[in-house]
């Protein structure tokens, strides 16, 4: 009797919340009575076997976890190869996987690694000292998609092998945040028979690793099958299981419309959804399927200023940016549950980020003040002007994530109730070098960078590199530079903050959000958990 | 007749250079290249050097003047050469291989179920004398027209899939996984066949041969197959590029529903990628399947009506 009531209430709420994806969302009331609600299911024990499927957005066509950057196609290709070291994810600590054990020289140029012994690749090679040298002896030689990797290793100046199970890997100048980057998929091991190949061959046939799970069969834009290496036993000191993987097969199907994944996983039709956004959550709850999120570290959703421009050359202006915006209405507004109004530059998980939440907070009276003191006063139609011209910034912003088109409609609305215009401008992806160079912009929306070490502020922020946003020489640049020659992890720490501070405080970027992904999960899947880097790691992952 | 097929092939051969040419000046003519839309925009695009971008370009050949750029790529097109993916290092030939079965089986299929039913209901809409019942029919083909691709097949996986759990949402192992994607495929080009035939059966219904094999004493069924469906079917006929095209277009978005990996799929990321081998690797196919089915139009229309003669300069007389 009372089960009917608390369906058709599920549903209303469902319909409300969901009106783009009405047609698909409105859930059979089957879904409705079949739910094994619990998310995860502490009282059941683990048990091997079982397949998992699981329905990403998009295919990057490339079956190289080297060269893919995109967060759906690594789903499946980082349970395919290992790294030399793994990251805490709720700690950011580095620890050890392939390597045993690592130093960093004091000048944070060279880093030996001794691999841990009886590793061997899923073609029954063994990993040496010298697979490890071959293996990062390519990656500067990697094409277009691997930008990430290739900008890891940045002045790679060669690995030495030491012993068979040590290798030293160099770099021409300080590189302290190298470490950090052993932990991710851009720079996992991989055969040297594969390190020999050219990225294309190796995109086409994908790489032969030391990971749990070996890939079977790759269909680009289709589907990726992986079977489990029986005879693995080198898992990351983070895993809780010992030996091979639980689950014998993991099926990866590329679903490009967001209706037909929800859908597909209250339906059970596959275990697990990618990309999920906030308006399908309720349909997923409602079908009795769990909601797995994670905040990628490094740097989130941000406005960030063009500091050469005239306006925004009075750091008054940007600071009245800064908290002009009410960064929590945005979040419940617009992303998915679970998203952190940022409270740094850097996102909360991210190591060396530091809390600056009180600069941070939204005053819209505070901002009113900034402007009148930098002279701009309130025109006719609440558009403040100085000198006759308008306080209008033109705001550039690329559709290639769903939620950013309400995100700025909404950050609109919240700088115009201070007399800030923000003329939106959506431009192509390929737009996007020829934006950078040409500097034609106010204001640039998105801006996220996902690295879980603070060596991302000097990527994206250093005036000796990009640049993008025109940040002026400051001291700023030192302390990036020393941040990333410190190989003492407090000493770092103590350095990031301070830019940290810098950064924020002079407003060159406005922070507005963290960045989080959240996958839909079958109550019948547990154990499937993050990895430092928004990857997942399926090797613990279980079905009841 | 040899002149005659001869001639055609030289125009197919000029609609294949156009095809190409004018797909190439498209992409050439969108801002950004292959390199831009592959570092994407954002922090991590953000944080590739100038120097880097430069270094990519000359190695994918885009630093290149456009015509260079043209000339290489049309000579190696004429050898049947179109290159490899600039988004993925994979050839273009392979990539094509892989998809063309998928979305074969997908348009063939919809294209004979649309023949079926759009015939069906052309027939059953002009055979019947009770007025409304013709109107009901007539106004069917229409109404279905109208209705985008994409609802149709969210609504049949709605129902089908996620309600009632007949066939899977998505995959294409197996005839299962095909009814669904065919069928909403079939929907728009069985309403074109509906209404063209149905409008040329009518107007052969009122002809005097009709009458007078009527009179000779041909029941109505005879009359209706035999002599009406005949003559009505040659426009039908005729617009089967046009249902080609239709089914081409429509894969895109039917395989984009139901997560089919086909041509359509490959256009639309190509495209998103200004990925230039792949794009007009797709677009000269797309091109000749139009000139053959065109042509076997042509060829086929002789045997319909007797009437038409194929010379050597200027199609059908």
């Amino acid at each position: 009797m009372s089960r009917t009531p608390v369906c058709r209430t599920a549903r209303r709420g469902r319909r409300l919340h969901a009106l783009p994806i009405a047609l698909v969302a409105l859930l059979p009331l089957a879904a409705c009575a079949s739910g094994g609600a619990d998310d995860d299911g502490g009282a059941t024990t683990a048990r091997p076997g079982g397949t998992l499927t699981f329905a990403v957005a998009t295919d990057a066509g490339c079956a190289d976890p080297q060269q893919v950057g995109s967060s759906d196609t690594l789903y499946s290709l980082r349970q395919t190869v290992d790294s030399l070291t793994d990251q805490n994810p709720e700690t950011g600590e580095i620890v050890p996987w392939l390597a045993a054990s690592w130093e960093v020289s004091k000048d944070a140029k060279t880093f030996t690694f001794r691999l841990r012994p009886g590793v061997t690749f899923s073609d029954g090679t063994p990993l040496t000292a010298q697979a490890v040298k071959d293996s990062f002896d390519a990656v500067p030689k990697l094409g277009a998609l691997a930008v990430q990797a290739t900008g890891y290793v940045e002045g790679y100046a060669g690995t030495e092998v030491v012993d068979d199970l040590t290798a030293a890997i160099s770099f021409k100048q300080p590189n302290a945040q190298f470490l950090q980057a052993t932990t991710t998929s851009a720079l996992a091991v991989v055969s040297s028979a594969s390190a020999k190949r050219t990225p294309q061959e190796r995109c086409t046939d994908g790489v032969v690793g030391t990971g749990p799970f070996v890939l079977a069969d790759y269909t680009p834009n289709q589907s990726a099958t992986l079977t489990r290496r029986d005879d693995y036993a080198w898992g990351s000191s983070l895993w809780k299981k010992e030996g091979a993987a639980y689950l014998d097969k993991l099926v990866f199907t590329v679903v490009p419309e967001s209706g037909v994944r929800t859908g597909s996983l209250t339906s059970g039709q596959v275990d697990a959804i990618g990309r999920l956004a906030q308006a399908e959550e309720a349909a997923i709850k409602g079908a009795g399927a769990g909601l797995v999120g994670y905040t990628i570290p490094g740097i989130g959703y941000n406005l960030g200023l063009n500091s050469s421009k005239p306006a925004l050359q009075d750091v008054k202006v940007r600071q009245a940016v800064k908290v002009a915006i009410n960064r929590k209405q945005i979040v419940e507004t617009v992303f998915s549950s679970g998203t952190r109004p940022a409270t740094s530059v850097l996102a909360e998980n991210t190591p060396g980020y530091t809390d600056l939440s009180a600069e941070l907070a939204y005053d819209s009276e505070q901002a009113k003040k900034l402007l009148d003191d930098a002279g701009w006063t309130p025109g006719p139609d609440g558009i403040r002007t100085k000198d006759g011209a308008k306080l209008t910034l033109k705001t550039v912003w690329f559709s290639n994530v769903a939620v950013f088109k309400p995100a700025l409609e909404l950050l609109q609305q919240q700088l115009k109730d201070v007399g800030i215009d923000l003329a939106l401008t959506e431009l192509q992806v390929a737009q996007f070098p020829a934006l950078l160079k040409s500097g034609d912009f106010d204001a640039f929306w998105g801006g996220n960078y996902n690295r879980a070490d603070p060596d991302a502020l000097r990527t994206l922020y250093s005036t000796k590199l990009v640049n993008a946003y025109r940040v002026p020489a400051s001291p700023l640049d030192a302390l990036l530079d020393q941040q990333a020659a410190e190989p003492d992890p407090a000493r770092r720490d103590g350095l990031v903050a301070e830019a940290q501070r810098l950064i924020v405080t002079n407003a060159y970027v406005v922070p507005v959000v963290d960045q989080r992904t959240v996958l839909g999960v079958s109550g019948k899947v547990h154990d499937l958990r993050f990895a430092g880097s928004g990857d997942i790691h399926l090797h613990d992952a279980w079905k009841s | 007749m040899r002149l005659y097929v001869l001639h055609r092939m030289g125009q197919a051969a000029v609609v294949l250079w156009a095809a190409y040419t004018v797909s190439f000046l498209i992409l050439v003519l969108l801002p950004g290249d292959a390199i831009a839309a592959l570092t994407g925009a954002g922090g991590a695009a953000a944080s590739v050097s100038p120097e880097r971008l430069a270094e990519l370009r000359r190695e994918y050949g885009v630093d290149k003047p456009v015509l260079v750029q043209y000339g290489t790529h049309l000579a190696d097109a004429v050898r049947g050469d179109f290159g490899a993916s600039f988004a993925t290092g994979r050839p273009v030939g392979s990539l094509i291989a892989e998809a063309l079965p998928q979305t074969l089986t997908l348009t063939l299929t919809a294209l004979a179920l649309a023949l079926v039913l759009g015939a069906g209901v052309a027939l059953a809409a002009t055979y019947g004398s009770r007025p409304w019942l013709r109107q009901l029919l007539l106004s069917l083909p229409p109404l279905v027209g109208s209705v985008p691709a994409f609802w149709v097949g969210l609504m049949l996986i709605q129902f089908l899939s996620f309600r009632f759990r007949i066939f899977p949402a998505f995959g294409d192992d197996g005839w299962r996984g095909l009814v669904l994607p065919a069928l909403t495929l079939a929907v728009p080009t069985a309403a074109i066949v509906a209404q063209v035939l149905a409008r040329s059966l009518t107007t052969a219904l009122a002809e005097p041969y009709v009458r007078t094999a009527r009179a000779k004493g041909a029941g109505p069924v005879r009359v209706h197959l035999r002599h009406a469906l005949r003559n009505a079917s040659l426009p039908a006929l005729t617009v089967a590029g046009l249902l080609v095209g239709g089914l081409l277009a429509n894969s895109v978005l039917v395989e984009t529903v139901f997560s089919r990996n086909g041509l359509g799929r490959v256009i639309v990321a190509a495209v998103t990628a200004q990925d230039v081998p792949v794009v007009q690797g797709v677009v000269v196919l797309s091109a000749a399947v139009f000139v053959v089915v065109n042509l076997i139009v042509d060829l086929l229309s002789p045997l319909v009506d007797p009437r038409i003669v194929l010379t050597g300069t200027g199609g059908r007389t």
